[in-house]
């Protein structure tokens, strides 16, 4: 993925705001980076244009070379659904279904058949040590137990990159550390990972460190895994 | 993604209560007035029926004025036009009664005798043509006779009469009462014999003055032939204004066809009101029906633009929102249309005879109203709320809501 001088403004109240300003990113296959900074200085509207759901006011935002703005719409929902799994702060559980049906819903898009639908949920949610909480709805669950899930959703689809939104966030911190040694497994499975975070401890555990103020990439830096990588 | 829908449907059903109760009462207020409707027009057309014929076939240069005098003019129609009419297609004439009138006098006054046809002569008619009047749809004004015995006073009413054999005759009230007749008498008439078989009640019209007898009798003691002076016919209102008289016309070029223009209008101003009123309803039920459910589908895309937007993120394109709204929407609809048809049939089988005094039965016919209006009022009500999430920022998925 390649963000190339991306730059997104749009008016408030009568003023114009630059919530990206002429930002240049690359991210290669396999990467784990962490983006972080103060709130307002562009970290999720960088990840909503990674994610095809925020088109930039210049620039351009390059997948496998194809600048995916040129796509429509539904091209940039295709996209999504074959190789992006996300992950919410808030998790975005759907209340009224169970664990299994909202690790379904990302199948049910790609039009899998029911019982594909249904096996791989339920050994996703294994994975993520739910197999006892596949009936519970979100409201059932603890937070810790509904990031899982949210996980486990992420995974539903086996995509190549994940988009991470502050995932430990809303999590105490025994509960946020099992969350990164999740996204760091699956980062070791070849997986793409682009996280936004507030949490200094969460950032340190990627490869990169990408720190984001005003709009502008003020700094970029290699993370524990990355120190690790290069020693 | 059904059930997605039914999911959410569940999880708030609270919320959706009041659509619901909306469209439910909305479509049980149009199925109970269209039922009791229905059927007090069809009691409405038989107490109009009472009020006699309201279309009649003249000879072309007779005048109605010569049939409420005395219609013994000298003009007359060949009798196969009651042929030709009870073999045509034409909808909306249920009772044909052709008449030949002759005077004749009676212990030195002076009666008319007139020639009517029984309903078991027309079954005779449509079974040579293989059509006919009995094959004809039966709507308002219907006699269905033929059922049981008959009681032969309704002619005075009903303008036909089922069976009448060549030596009975019926006379009117005025004919018995300077007579001094009575039922079951014998009379004497033009060298030959008949006997009574009942006196018809006063009407207040020159029916009073008439002696009635079967037409072929009648016109073989007028030797006229096979000749008649009119036809009366009581005509489906309905077709009546969709243009009955112009159809009889177009098949008896040379008869006149009136419209006794009071009578065919009350029924037409009867039947009128009470489609007015059932229109009047049903405007009122898509308004109100309708602008519920817009309300609750707008709320709901609001409460739902986090999981919308979700959905987006997650690899949902607009036209799959788009469809779990619309989807919703039927559902509703198809709720709505079964529940109401259900009660509001239930409320009409139990109301119509206490509010409009008829009997009324279930018509099934009216689901597929319900159902179709019910669906059709959810998903335009829906349109543009779920046209509204399918365009929805999925930007909304990261901001606290």
């Amino acid at each position: 993925m390649k963000m190339e001088n991306v730059t997104k403004t749009y008016p408030h109240r009568g003023q114009l705001v630059t919530a990206l300003n002429r930002a240049n990113a690359e991210i290669r296959d396999g990467d784990f980076v962490s983006v972080v900074g103060p709130s307002g200085s562009g970290k999720s509207t960088l990840l909503l244009m990674l994610g095809g759901m925020l088109s930039p006011s210049g620039g351009r935002v390059l997948w496998d070379d194809q600048s995916i703005y040129d796509l429509d719409a539904n091209a940039r929902a295709q996209l999504r659904k074959q190789k992006i799994g996300f992950v919410f702060q808030t998790f975005n559980l759907v209340p009224y279904l169970s664990a299994l049906e909202n690790v379904q819903v990302p199948l049910f898009l790609s039009n899998a058949d029911e019982e594909e639908q249904k096996d791989r949920a339920a050994a996703l949610l294994e994975r993520v040590g739910l197999g006892d909480r596949l009936h519970h709805k979100p409201s059932e669950l603890s937070v810790g137990q509904q990031q899982r899930v949210a996980l486990a959703r992420m995974l539903a689809n086996d995509p190549a990159v994940i988009l991470a939104d502050e995932p430990t966030g809303n999590l105490d911190p025994e509960t946020s550390r099992q969350v990164i040694d999740f996204l760091e497994e699956v980062n070791g499975e070849g997986r793409t990972i682009v996280m936004v975070t507030h949490d200094p401890r969460a950032a340190e555990r990627a490869k990169r460190i990408l720190r984001l103020d005003r709009g502008v990439i003020v700094s970029e830096k290699p993370g524990q895994k990355g120190r690790h990588a290069a020693a | 993604m059904r059930t997605l829908v039914l999911r959410e449907i569940f999880e708030r059903k609270s919320q959706l209560l009041t659509s619901f109760l909306a469209i439910l009462l909305g479509i049980t207020v149009i199925v109970s007035i269209k039922n009791i409707t229905h059927y007090s027009e069809k009691a409405v057309a038989r107490e109009m029926d009472s009020l006699g014929a309201n279309v009649l076939i003249l000879p072309k240069s007779s005048t109605l004025q010569d049939y409420y005098t005395a219609d013994m003019q000298g003009e007359t129609i060949p009798e196969e036009y009651v042929t030709r009419l009870a073999m045509s297609d034409l909808a909306g004439l249920d009772n044909l009664s052709p008449k030949l009138s002759m005077p004749v006098e009676l212990q030195g006054k002076t009666f008319t005798l007139t020639g009517i046809l029984p309903k078991s002569e027309f079954q005779a008619k449509a079974a040579w043509g293989g059509a006919g009047i009995f094959s004809r749809p039966i709507g308002c004004g219907a006699s269905l006779g033929m059922m049981g015995s008959e009681d032969k006073k309704t002619l005075a009413r009903k303008r036909v009469i089922d069976t009448l054999e060549n030596d009975e005759v019926l006379v009117g009230a005025d004919v018995a009462a300077k007579l001094g007749l009575k039922e079951a008498d014998k009379l004497g008439m033009l060298g030959r014999s008949f006997r009574i078989t009942a006196v018809l009640p006063q009407t207040g019209t020159v029916d009073d003055s008439r002696i009635f007898a079967h037409l072929h009798v009648v016109q073989d003691l007028s030797k006229k032939g096979p000749v008649i002076n009119a036809i009366e016919v009581i005509g489906c209102c309905q077709e009546i204004s969709k243009g009955l008289v112009a159809k009889i016309n177009s098949l008896l070029p040379d008869a006149k066809v009136v419209t006794i223009t009071q009578i065919a209008a009350a029924q037409i101003s009867i039947n009128r009101m009470m489609s007015n009123l059932s229109l009047m309803f049903l405007v009122i039920i898509i308004f109100v029906g309708g602008a519920s459910i817009a309300n609750y589908m707008y709320a709901n895309v609001f409460e739902r633009r986090r999981e919308i937007g979700t959905l987006m993120a997650l690899g949902a394109n607009s036209g799959l929102v788009l469809r779990i709204f619309l989807l919703k929407a039927l559902i509703l609809g198809v709720a709505g249309g079964i529940g109401g048809y259900v009660l509001g049939t239930i409320l009409a089988v139990v109301l119509g005879p206490k509010l409009a005094g008829v009997m009324v039965l279930p018509m099934p016919m009216l689901a597929l109203l319900a159902v179709g209006l019910s669906v059709a009022i959810a998903l335009v009500a829906s349109y543009f709320p779920a046209r509204r999430a399918a365009h929805l920022d999925p930007c909304a998925t990261f901001q606290e809501i």
